[in-house]
């Protein structure tokens, strides 16, 4: 499945059915990280819950230092 | 001395709030926020690195009023999106909005700030906008439900202390929001005139995070931000043109 993320199109394997599968690859691991969803925010709750399609645009942001 | 600074329905004892931005190692955070007393402080949002292992929130301790900023947007919309993302890690409903177009000097936006403002406290947001010292502004952004006004000092991370001193001092007189100065102020000395100005607290990153020590600089900061509030609680004594003796003027010795 075909993903941008962060502005990155990238090839995912088919295992990563939803934004939790996502979360759990190691790049995004041990953060807080919050999602936005083809520009809607996600829920945490329902990461589990939220499949990813072929082309969906995904923001992963989380907090930085910053003034 | 009970002297605590309500803002959004939190007590604070410090009036110093405090950024994470520039530090060497953000290790430092724990100590800094230790040695500053601060109570409340800024954190950015943005994308994150798959390289990095940095996590800024796992730096601060969870009894800080985290104050999510907005830096990177140019409008209210852009505002209000990064708004409403930071909310959503469940950290708190603060939010510093930051709206910017000029990239020289990082002057704010005082148009598109009160647009989010409007926007966001109808959200439920505790509102404090990042301002350049205009009254129009500063009583719109009251109306608008912000919490508090964050008038620059000088541009932000340029040291260069309060310049703005006669707009901040007019927004303090004539607005009934807590005013505090955000951005510019570079010494402990500029904390306490504002302090000593009737401000309510000051923001400042750079001034600690680029000092030498900067856990000294902390401890310096807190103790300029608690003398210039005594200060301004006391009462200054009048400024005269010539000399007025503090000593009698009668009795002198032959």
């Amino acid at each position: 499945m075909n993903l941008t993320v962060n502005g990155t199109a990238q090839r995912y394997e088919e295992s990563c059915r939803t934004l939790a599968d996502l979360l759990a690859r190691p790049e995004w691991a041990g953060k807080l990280v919050i999602v936005e969803l083809n520009g809607e925010l996600a829920g945490r709750e329902a990461y589990g819950d939220t499949l990813l399609n072929e082309g969906d645009r995904v923001e992963l942001v989380h907090f930085v230092g910053g003034g | 001395m009970q002297d605590p600074l309500m803002i959004g329905g939190v007590t604070l004892t410090s009036r110093l709030f405090i950024g994470t931005g520039k530090y060497s190692r953000n290790t430092l955070i724990p100590e800094v926020i230790a040695r500053s007393g601060s109570q409340v402080i800024t954190v950015a949002l943005r994308r994150v690195d798959p390289q990095s292992k940095e996590n800024i929130v796992s730096h601060i301790p969870s009894h800080m009023t985290l104050l999510p900023n907005t830096s990177g947007a140019r409008t209210a919309e852009e505002a209000v999106r990064i708004a409403r993302l930071a909310r959503s890690a469940g950290l708190g409903n603060w939010v510093k909005i930051e709206v910017i177009n000029d990239q020289k000097y990082l002057l704010p936006d005082n148009i598109e700030t009160i647009r989010a403002t409007e926007i966001l406290a109808a959200e439920g947001f505790v509102v404090l906008p990042y301002m350049s010292p205009d009254l129009s502004a500063a009583l719109r952004l009251k109306a608008a439900g912000a919490a508090a006004v964050m008038p620059l000092g000088a541009p932000i991370g340029s040291n260069r202390g309060l310049q703005t001193k006669e707009l901040i001092r007019i927004l303090i007189s004539e607005t009934d929001l807590p005013v505090i100065v955000d951005a510019g102020i570079g010494r402990p000395s500029e904390a306490a005139e504002a302090m000593e100005m009737g401000a309510a607290g000051v923001l400042l990153n750079t001034a600690i995070a680029t000092a030498k020590d900067p856990l000294l600089m902390a401890e310096a900061f807190c103790e300029a931000v608690s003398a210039g509030r005594k200060a301004y609680l006391a009462g200054l004594g009048p400024v005269e043109e010539t000399a007025a003796a503090s000593s009698p003027l009668t009795g002198f010795l032959a």
